[in-house]
């Protein structure tokens, strides 16, 4: 390989070593980042990038309900009619409670409240998840019953059945995505409910909760914008 | 680290208006407004999104990078709708071709 | 340069021995090593499909194989080479090996997500693999509806969990690379003293977020639709074909983005190196890689022209293609003029390097005239657009991959590679690659189809031409291949800065130690500093 022209010295570069500061390390300090502060904000940076992703993977599916959507208005408005609204409006509802109980949790470790008081919060909010997805499974059993699954056994007797079909591939598909973001939340909530019973976390390091939080909120937003696409469509139509 | 604390009263009174916004969206499905129905509906959705992000999510409080990684999301979902649909709704649009 | 072979001190190779310190690192370089081995694997299993393919083109007839097999060979191909190669590639080996170093961190943001993203790596290319060997998939790697959903009798949902599972890997390199960007950067080091290969990863992490979740959908929709008769794309189901083209275009055009953007960050290095000049116009250059990012999503659909998109939309979509050009260009002339009245040294890399220039800007302009509606319609399917972004992709990502590759081998492993062999190859791959594409141009503009095992006799000579180059290009890959590994064991040591070259990771030891800086750096200027600064005086 050729040197370096030997008239050549490249200046050095102006790099001077920091200091080294010894410092008490908190025990969940990860040894490539300086201090709590920066590695907070690493995580939560973090998870935000990832619901970005997250934004992009469900707009891939509301994308496929706009055009839908636009090519058979009258046979959304239809098939729409068909869903049960109070099971869809108590479900959102539920939403939003769990998300005021995953905010409280938050703000619980935020402010050093003993764990009892942390680990309640996120328990309630794993019940109205789960309270969610038992009414999920319900409407999802309705439907098996009522045959509008699409597939072979699809039946419809209104006056768009294609449109119909497709409209509930997208309504399995949207919400059943959604449903197992719920899931795999109430996992997520489980291991930050068993972290904070053993005192994780106070105003020092709350991190973990945080980012659960802003997971919990994000498939709560996906709800928000599904209830009214999938539930409401000109119900003016068909009262009740 | 400490971020910014708020009061529990803050969180009771987003949850408030994100209960309010969902029964007037219900609310609003009964009745016939033409085009305002979706507008309505949109902007409701769009609203109560709006308050879980900026309060729920801190992002009221965040630094300016959080709120430009939130915001490109959306941002990019309206690319995606936006130019795809400029498709679908210009088919036609062209007379004397194939297309 | 140091050619003692006295015992190396501890560095992040000999920090560890067994499997199990590899298979469960946390450390950025072995994940790198890691990614470099698969990749090379991956590499050739699809430049395997790429002989075959050549094999049965020289000749007209469909001898060699049978259609429906060619059609597995052309599709197994595509997708071996975009998703196991040419997207992770430069990223995931040389961007997570250096990208921490230039920003003078310890590691990435998020270590055991990387290690992950090489795991996630490795199961969906099983799961191609085994597509593949239980008889592969034959609808082209862009999977079209409706035959990818209902008329193959090919794995495609083996293949499409594959790529499905693959894309979470690319997901979290770029997560991991914008944190680390964000939050990790050393004192003083602000974001207009990075290296331009940082801005390229950081610009190319973009299109990781915000596009590879919608063909990741896509392609699961795919095989929902498959599996369950759903009628999403099937016209027969009353789905919608074109709907499938604008979801899957729309991550895989700005996926070749992120296959070129890593590779003009490291010409952007490599061209800096070797004229001993900084680069003209650092804050162009900077910005163009996010312009190419951005307006890389807003040009999808020029792969619909023909497809039955509306002409309106055609019309959009062509013009803001032609602006998608801009950026590009104004690196090409920015790293020329960085090169003009700089000492230039012909250093195998930097070989890499000019052909990089002159491949790609071919590459590209080719790509405005498909760019242009009315030629599209003419060029389309042919081998016009195969030759287009095999000067692209080879031309430009696989060039500028190898000069990465070489560049930083003797960081990277220690050991200097034998530059005459290295000068050798870099000449037989040039010759070789412009030989199999070059007719292409010809050949596809005459008229020929891509994607079919027999053509018109007429076109024969040319695909004869194109095969002899690709024997040439494949023996040309073979040689860095044999050299890199002799090299790891008998060649001459390197020592920190074999190339005199500037940079934070030629500030620290061959290999480099675990933790890669001793104390964290504290930077006062940009650490690209060849022309003599002001402050240091005269070199």
């Amino acid at each position: 390989m050729s040197d370096a022209p030997s008239s050549y010295q490249p200046p050095p570069v102006a790099i001077h070593p920091a200091p080294v500061a010894e410092h008490a390390h908190h025990p969940w300090l990860q040894h490539h980042f300086d201090n709590m502060e920066q590695q907070a904000e690493a995580s939560t940076l973090g998870m935000w990038v990832f619901l970005v992703t997250e934004i992009m993977f469900f707009g891939g599916l509301f994308m496929a309900y706009l055009v839908y959507r636009h090519q058979s208005p009258s046979g959304f408005q239809e098939a729409s009619h068909h869903l049960n609204i109070y099971w869809g409006a108590a479900n959102t509802a539920i939403l939003i409670v769990s998300s005021l109980t995953m905010a409280l949790a938050v703000r619980a470790a935020q402010t050093s409240q003993p764990a009892k008081t942390q680990v309640g919060w996120l328990l309630a909010t794993m019940g109205f998840g789960a309270a969610f997805l038992g009414i999920k499974a319900i409407e999802y059993y309705d439907k098996f019953r009522d045959h509008i699954v699409p597939g072979p056994y699809f039946q419809w007797e209104g006056q768009y059945p294609k449109p119909a079909e497709q409209f509930y591939s997208l309504y399995f598909a949207m919400t059943g995505l959604h449903a197992l973001h719920m899931v795999i939340g109430l996992g997520i909530m489980t291991v930050i409910a068993v972290m904070a019973w053993r005192k994780t976390f106070d105003e020092e390091y709350y991190t973990p909760v945080e980012v659960a939080g802003l997971y919990w909120h994000f498939v709560d937003i996906v709800w928000i914008f599904l209830f009214p696409l999938l539930y409401l469509i000109g119900r003016h139509y068909h009262a009740g | 680290m400490s971020g910014h604390v708020a009061p529990k009263s803050m969180y009771y009174a987003v949850f408030a208006a994100l209960m309010v916004g969902t029964a007037l969206t219900v609310l609003v499905a009964f009745y016939d407004l033409g085009p305002l129905n979706n507008v309505l509906m949109l902007g409701i959705a769009m609203t109560k999104a709006a308050l879980v992000v900026l309060f729920f999510m801190h992002v009221r409080w965040s630094t300016r990078l959080t709120w430009v990684v939130a915001a490109s999301g959306f941002v990019w979902l309206l690319i995606l709708f936006g130019l795809t649909m400029m498709d679908y709704l210009t088919r036609g649009w062209v007379p004397g071709t194939w297309r | 340069m140091d050619t003692t072979t006295a015992t190396p001190t501890l560095n992040y190779l000999n920090n560890g021995y067994g499997l199990k310190s590899w298979l469960l690192t946390k450390d950025h370089k072995r994940i790198a090593l890691l990614y470099l081995w698969s990749i090379t694997a991956f590499f050739f299993l699809g430049g395997f499909f790429a002989l075959m393919i050549r094999l049965e083109l020289l000749t007209p007839a469909a001898d060699l194989v049978q259609p429906d097999t060619y059609n597995k060979l052309f599709t197994m191909h595509g997708v071996v080479m975009v998703f196991f190669f040419l997207i992770p590639s430069i990223p995931a080996v040389l961007g997570n090996f250096l990208l921490p170093i230039m920003v003078g961190a310890k590691d990435l943001a998020f270590p055991r997500i990387n290690l992950l993203s090489w795991y996630i790596y490795v199961l969906g290319g099983l799961f191609t693999v085994a597509a593949a060997l239980s008889g592969g998939v034959d609808t082209g790697w862009t999977f079209y509806a409706p035959y990818s959903t209902s008329a193959s009798n090919s794995n495609v949902i083996l293949a499409g969990v594959g790529i499905f599972i693959t894309g979470f890997s690319s997901i979290l390199t770029g997560l991991n690379f914008i944190v680390t960007v964000h939050r990790m950067r050393a004192p003083g080091l602000t974001w207009f003293r990075l290296p331009l290969f940082v801005w390229a990863h950081y610009a190319t992490s973009l299109i990781m977020i915000l596009g590879t979740p919608v063909i990741a959908i896509t392609v699961l929709l795919v095989a929902v639709e498959r599996g369950l008769h759903l009628g999403i794309f099937d016209p027969a189901l009353g789905g919608d074909p074109i709907l499938f083209q604008h979801l899957f275009w729309f991550y895989s055009h700005p996926a070749v983005y992120i296959m070129i953007l890593p590779a003009m960050g490291v010409v952007a290095e490599l061209v800096q190196a070797f004229s001993r000049k900084n680069i003209f116009g650092y804050t162009f250059v900077a910005f163009s890689s996010l312009a190419i990012a951005i307006i890389g999503f807003l040009v999808w659909g020029h792969h619909l022209f023909v497809a039955g998109q509306s002409t309106y939309a055609g019309l959009v979509f062509s013009i803001i293609s032609m602006f998608v050009a801009i950026p590009s260009a104004v690196k090409v002339f920015n790293w020329t003029a960085t090169i003009y009245k700089g000492s230039v040294s012909w250093d195998s890399p930097m070989l890499y390097a000019f052909g990089f220039i002159g491949l790609f800007t071919i590459g590209g302009l080719t790509g405005l005239f498909l760019a242009t509606l009315g030629m599209d319609i003419h060029m389309h399917d042919t081998y016009f657009i195969i030759a287009h972004f095999h000067y692209v992709m080879v031309g430009g990502a696989i060039f500028g991959y190898l000069g990465g590759l070489h560049y930083w081998w003797p960081k990277i492993t220690g050991r200097m590679y034998p530059e005459g062999w290295a000068k050798f190859a870099a000449l037989n791959i040039f010759v070789g690659f412009n030989l199999t594409f070059g007719p292409q141009f010809l050949v596809g503009y005459l008229g020929m189809p891509r994607r079919y095992a027999m053509y018109s006799p007429e076109f024969q000579v040319w695909n004869v031409l194109s095969t002899a180059g690709a024997t040439i290009l494949g023996v040309g890959y073979l040689i860095p291949m044999i050299y890199f590994t002799w090299s790891l064991k008998n060649a001459p040591r390197a020592g920190a800065n074999p190339w005199g070259a500037r940079g934070l990771e030629w500030e620290i030891p061959s290999p480099p130690p675990t933790e890669n800086f001793a104390v964290t750096p504290v930077v006062t200027e940009g650490t690209h500093q060849y022309a003599p600064s002001r402050e240091v005086g005269i070199v």
